[in-house]
């Protein structure tokens, strides 16, 4: 069984014990514990299921390459799925459930999956796709569907807090191992920035598990004296649970700090994403090793040998009384030393090498330790644990030699780089045959902005493997990279013994000519369940790029994303396909390192700061009266104000009635207002807009229509002459920086030498449109300055005051009533509006909303942009030709217009359409015409473009785009509905609402 | 993510505080050009694998155009330069072939 | 004038550093060559300064003139000069091509103050905050918005648009809740 050591524990606090929970069940652990750690502690070695056989599963390694041991984290709100116990601190009140169950752990009815692996093979999803139809969407869709997924989905909103910030350097270190340590202090010794990243809670990585020294000294002193230099260099920071997540263009990094991972609910953010920016990025992040593929290595009790190592030496836990050591490389004899040293019992070291020789090997044998070498294992026994192993030859098949009873398992297959964050940006790699792994080739680097190398990878991340050599590349790396960042630096490493090791052996299946059975046992991806033979099925059904394999057979595609199967897949891949495994070549490394939550990716993106939604001077106000609102680009608008007892339906109506009877008030703040000045103002606007606007007289306001260099309409609204040299352009509500842009894009990047300025006032102004018939009757009250159709006749504009305001009054019409736009400084913009409604009480002012805006726009006619338009439409098509100059030469979109196809008597033209019955055509619908089309769809004539119930003509209303246009008036067409009928709808003008326009104009 | 400097204001400004404007160097074609010309100036856009010219907008800093040759393939930038160039400028074109000794050059 | 209101009526949190959203404030953009004639004369009669270094904000008393791009200038000054220092740009320039509007009212100021003042901002904006200038006035975005701001005393100043003020004290709000600094 699995326990705490009397002694020992690096990393723990014996005097702070720390209650935790897991599956309800109370257990024990210290301060300084990983979960995993304190789950061992209290022998519990079954912690999860295997994704797809449900098979029992049990903690495989120490760090964030733990495939087996997710687990459910927390309660609620603070719920969180697919935490990895290796990496979660121990805190007091931890609560954890394991997953993928049902119904409990330790009975679990999907393990019959288990037995029905053979029905299971790799490509299985895929091959249930493929037929019979039926049997997909009647058997294995819902079996799919019911055992998919690991963790569950959190219920309740996240109760914590993230955020994202920038930070800046000239190096960065990713790893706070020697390797990383070292190369910070050679770069920070040369004056650049330096940030250095950690991802655990510990600084100093493995090397003090391993025993080495450093400067005649431990390990754990050096790290200790490392850290206090460093963090005493002003130009040096370091960052602990701090996890260096992805490597991207031009030295931008993310990584993500667990802020209070361990101290949830302190007030402080749960995790912080980093957004660092650095001129080089040294990669010191250690490397992963390498489990055997033996029958068995999947049982609870099976672990990787330097993780059984990490537990015993940094929490003095051990997995189990009698481990046997199983290896090909000198490596794992360490752990045969620090278990016999802690008082445990290793009844054998199985080494598949037949030659053992080294120095490890022979302090071992010198602790009474029993070495079989050129040995395998047979097969693991043992169901929801480890309960002994059996022996065989390792160049035979199999055949059983002894049983060694034991209750754990530490094996060793070597070790791989972490070349992850080498990757991400497109560095290279190296198969490098004498440690059977790739490594960063350093001839091929990820580049940056200048060309040149920006990330060096040092250490075991480089595939440099003992720890005096570590150093010197660490300290290699450290002055390469702060030279290239501009600074002097010179490489000094510190000093360290190392051990010499003998050569490891390559073992990619154990024993080498194992059995179909045995390697139908042999697990390669833990979390999803893919073993050799499946991969050596993808090979034979054809599949020989990895990618492909990788994707048809799932390996490597769990949640830790093939740390542990990656190598040994493709070894196998390598091997079923007769080729080197540097010709099948590896899978794509892609960000993030370790999953990230998705909250640190959103940041402070949420709730009211989900995204910025901007808001008039007068929110407030609509607020306040029970507006509601709806979106138009990021702004806010009022929709409707509905009243007591109203839908929003029957309020758009009655603000409608009222507006076209008594008096209407719209927020137009919205609008966009960009002002247009100098001496080839003018010249820039007629080139602009389809129409003339240098002939405006000042004073005067004229319509204008704005197209892309297609010819394609893009904006529209009215243009003001302020003065000689000065006009103001109003553009839609969506579109005021989008055309703002515009402008400044031909001034600055076409006719530069023209002499013009623009400025977006459109937030300077809060505008108010006064439109009723009693409108002039509300200003005449407010008083200051003459409104009367003398004084300011339509299409006009004055400056003045009215109630005291500082105004600026235009008469232009949207509604196709006597309307007064009125701008006013926006800091004034919420007490005018008040003004207005106080004092048109008496003429029955209502606010309208957009509903009704639109609804008024529509009975009068008037397009709107993005309605009748949606970047296909030209002027003419909305018989708009009379707002284009025939006198220009030129404007932007007129050659474009001149394009023979836009020209044909073919294309669908505005027309107004009114339903035979009164009903409202539906949104969306299209004119049907007789006949199929070569898809066998049905032909079609034409579709609706803004389609309304019409309050002041009682009855459905549209426009919309028909084959033909007006010509076609007096003609019934039929539009489709979405329930499958039609509507009928007669042809007719599109202007239903005073024809003549007399109302606006009195 | 891009760093690009923007030759106005000097920030070494961060994608996200950029707006792209494509290729760069187009020529427009008003009325009176054929279709042919107008096609290319409209729709024709080069997509190399290697050098490319392309406009950029400092939307979030000074709200300038400016113009960018970068490698498209290793995003390597060779330089910025003001919109108001009709051409990249020669010391730009020549540390570009120093470079890349195959590019044919930007046109 | 009691009509006059600012975008959030100078609301204000207190966490690791203290956020207030000031003004109404006065400001004026300017737009002209730096070579035109009169440029000088009108921001020294506007505000009072000389005129701004590429990338910088020449601070005077309440008034200050900063440079936004290379044709264009911020002026601040008190909420209720900028008529005045209009007619004086106007008369500065004569008749050189210009151009001068008042947007005091399109902006939402706020002052973000405290030793880690910068850590707030640090979070929004991708700027080096190392790197920045005495006098730097940095247009950039904090986080989904175009800003700017200038150090100022033992703060920050920043700009950004009316319309989304709320959107912006939501931002500087969270960025400064206590126990959030590095």
């Amino acid at each position: 069984m699995s326990t705490r050591l009397t002694r020992g524990g690096r990393l723990i606090d014996r005097t702070t014990s720390q209650e935790f929970a897991f599956n309800g069940k109370k257990m024990r652990g210290y301060a300084g514990d990983t979960l995993a750690a304190a789950l061992l502690a209290n022998d519990q070695m079954l912690v999860g299921r295997s994704f797809k056989y449900h098979r029992p599963r049990g903690i495989v390694a120490a760090g964030p390459e733990e495939p087996n041991a997710l687990v459910g984290l927390g309660k609620g709100a603070r719920f969180e799925p697919n935490q990895r116990v290796t990496t979660t601190e121990l805190f007091d009140g931890l609560e954890a459930e394991s997953q993928n169950h049902w119904p409990s752990l330790e009975f679990d009815v999907g393990v019959i999956n288990n037995s029905l692996a053979r029905f299971l093979p790799g490509g299985f999803y895929y091959k249930t796709f493929m037929y019979p139809r039926a049997a997909w969407k009647h058997l294995f869709e819902p079996i799919i569907r019911q055992s998919a997924g690991l963790g569950k989905v959190p219920k309740e909103r996240d109760a914590d807090r993230y955020e994202q910030a920038y930070a800046f350097c000239d190096v960065l270190v990713i790893g706070g191992g020697i390797a990383g340590l070292q190369a910070a202090l050679v770069a920070g010794a040369s004056g650049a920035r330096v940030i250095v990243l950690e991802q655990s809670a510990a600084w100093g990585g493995r090397a003090p598990v391993d025993g080495d020294l450093i400067e005649g000294g431990s390990a754990d002193g050096w790290i200790g004296a490392a850290v206090k230099t460093l963090s005493l260099m002003e130009n040096v920071t370091l960052k602990m649970r701090c996890m260096g997540a992805g490597v991207y263009d031009h030295g931008y990094v993310l990584a993500d700090e667990k802020v209070s991972d361990h101290t949830p609910g302190d007030g402080r953010p749960k995790h912080r994403l980093w957004r660092i920016r650095a001129a080089q990025i040294i990669t010191a992040t250690g490397a992963i090793e390498r489990p055997l593929s033996f029958a068995g290595n999947d049982l609870p009790g099976v672990m990787l040998a330097g993780s059984v190592r990490d537990f015993v030496v940094n929490f003095a836990v051990s997995p189990g009384d009698r481990t046997v050591v199983v290896t090909n490389n000198d490596d794992a004899y360490r752990t045969a030393i620090a278990l016999k040293e802690a008082g445990l019992a290793v009844p054998c070291i199985i080494d598949a090498r037949a030659s053992v020789t080294g120095v490890l090997p022979a302090k071992a044998k010198a602790l009474g330790i029993r070495i079989e070498a050129g040995k395998a294992i047979a097969k693991v026994k043992g169901g929801k644990r480890v309960t002994g192993v059996s022996l065989c030859v390792q160049a035979g098949e199999g055949s059983v030699l002894e049983e060694i009873a034991c209750d754990a398992v530490a094996m060793s297959g070597g070790w791989s780089p972490v070349v992850h964050l080498w990757s991400h940006c497109g560095g290279k790699l190296t198969w490098d045959t004498a440690n059977a792994h790739f490594r960063p080739d350093a001839a091929r680097p990820p580049t940056g902005a200048d060309g040149a190398a920006m990330v060096v990878a040092v250490g075991n991340a480089n595939g440099v493997m003992t720890v005096a050599e570590v150093l010197a590349d660490a300290a290699r790396g450290g002055a390469v990279a702060a030279q290239a960042a501009g600074f002097t630096a010179e490489a000094v490493a510190a000093k360290a013994q190392s051990v010499a090791e003998a050569a490891m052996e390559a073992v990619w299946v154990m024993p080498q000519g194992a059995s179909p059975k045995l390697r139908a046992k042999m697990w390669l991806d833990y979390q999803n369940d893919v073993k050799v033979s499946d991969v050596q099925l993808a090979a034979r059904e054809g599949y020989s790029s990895v990618e492909h394999t990788k994707r048809y057979t799932t390996l490597g595609m769990a949640t830790d994303q093939g740390k542990l199967s990656n190598i040994n897949g493709l070894a196998v891949l390598a091997d079923a396909l007769n080729e080197e495994i540097p010709q099948v070549g590896t899978t794509t490394f892609r960000p993030p390192y370790t999953p990230v939550t998705l909250g640190a990716l959103a940041g402070e993106s949420r709730g009211e700061i989900f995204q910025p939604l901007r808001k008039t001077p007068m929110h407030a106000w609509h607020e306040k009266n029970q507006a509601y609102f709806e979106p138009v680009g990021l702004w806010r608008r009022p929709y409707c104000f509905p009243r007591a007892g109203e839908n929003h339906e029957q309020a758009v109506h009655r603000e409608v009635i009222n507006t076209r009877t008594a008096l209407g008030l719209l927020d137009a703040s919205t609008l966009g207002k960009i002002i247009v000045k100098g001496p080839d103002a003018g010249r820039f606007l007629d080139m602009l807009y389809t129409g003339v606007m240098s002939s405006l007289p000042i004073g005067k306001c004229r319509y204008g229509l704005m197209c892309n260099e297609q010819g394609f309409l893009s904006d529209d609204g009215v243009v003001a002459r302020i003065d000689e040299d000065t006009w103001l352009c109003h553009t839609t509500s969506g579109g005021a920086d989008r055309i703002h842009a515009w402008m400044e894009d031909w001034l600055q990047c076409e006719w530069w030498d023209w002499q013009v300025y623009t400025a977006n006032i459109t937030e300077q102004l809060a505008q108010v449109a006064v439109v009723g018939p009693n409108a002039r009757k509300l200003l005449e009250k407010l008083g200051g300055m003459d409104v009367s159709k003398e004084s300011l006749p339509f299409m006009q504009w004055a400056d003045g005051t009215l109630g005291g305001f500082p105004v600026r009054v235009y008469r232009i019409s949207f509604s196709g009533e006597l309307s007064y736009e009125i701008a006013v400084p926006a800091s004034m913009g919420a007490a005018f509006w008040e003004a207005l409604h106080k004092a048109g009480a008496e003429f029955g002012a209502m606010p309208y909303g957009t509903e009704a805006l639109h609804i008024m726009r529509a009975e009068k006619g008037f397009i709107m942009i993005g309605d009748e338009t949606d970047g296909t439409v030209i002027p003419q098509d909305l018989n708009l030709g009379w707002a284009i100059s025939k006198k220009k030469a030129d404007f932007l979109g007129k050659r474009g217009q001149e394009r023979n196809y836009l020209a044909s008597p073919d294309r669908w033209k505005l027309a107004g359409f009114e339903t035979l019955d009164g009903s409202v055509v539906p949104d969306g619908s299209y004119i049907i015409a007789a006949g199929k089309n070569a898809n066998g769809q049905g032909n079609t004539q034409g579709r609706v473009t803004s389609t309304y119930h019409s309050p002041t003509l009682k009855r459905g209303i549209a426009m919309g785009l028909i084959k033909g246009g007006l010509s076609r008036i007096g003609d019934v067409v039929e539009f489709n509905t979405v329930t499958g009928g039609t509507v009928k709808a007669k042809v007719v003008d599109p202007v239903f609402y005073d024809k003549d326009g007399e109302k606006p104009n009195v | 993510m891009l760093i690009l400097e923007c030759p106005y204001c000097g920030v070494k400004a961060e994608e996200t505080e950029l707006s792209p404007g494509y290729e760069a160097h187009l020529k427009r074609f008003g009325p009176g050009s054929s279709d042919e010309e107008f096609e290319a100036y409209m729709f024709a856009r080069k997509n190399p694998k290697g050098v490319h010219f392309e406009r950029w907008r400092h939307v979030y800093g000074c709200g300038k155009w400016f113009l960018a040759a970068r490698d498209t393939n290793t995003l390597e930038v060779f330089g910025t330069y003001p919109a108001q160039s009709s051409e990249p400028p020669a010391d730009l074109q020549d540390k570009i072939k120093a470079k890349r000794p195959d590019w044919k050059g930007y046109k | 004038m009691s009509n006059v209101v600012s975008a959030l009526g100078n609301a204000s949190f207190a966490g690791f550093a203290k956020i207030t959203e000031v003004g109404p404030l006065g400001m004026i953009s300017l737009r002209a060559k730096p070579d035109v004639k009169g440029l000088a004369e009108a921001i020294k009669a506007a505000v009072g300064t000389a005129v701004p270094a590429p990338r910088e904000i020449e601070i005077a008393g309440g008034k200050a003139a900063g440079w936004m791009s290379p044709d264009e200038y911020l002026l601040v000054l008190p909420y209720g000069e900028t008529d005045a220092a209009l007619a004086a740009i106007a008369q500065a320039f004569g008749g050189a091509h210009h151009l001068a509007v008042v947007v005091s009212d399109a902006r939402a100021v706020f002052r973000v103050e405290g030793a880690k003042a910068d850590q707030v901002l640090a979070k929004l904006s991708p700027v080096d905050f190392a790197t920045l200038g005495p006098k730097e006035l940095r247009r950039t975005r904090a986080a989904q918005v175009a800003a700017a701001f200038w150090k100022d005393g033992d703060g920050y100043t920043l700009v950004c648009f009316r319309s989304v003020a709320s959107y912006v004290m939501g931002l500087l709000t969270h960025s400064a809740m206590p126990g959030s600094e590095f």
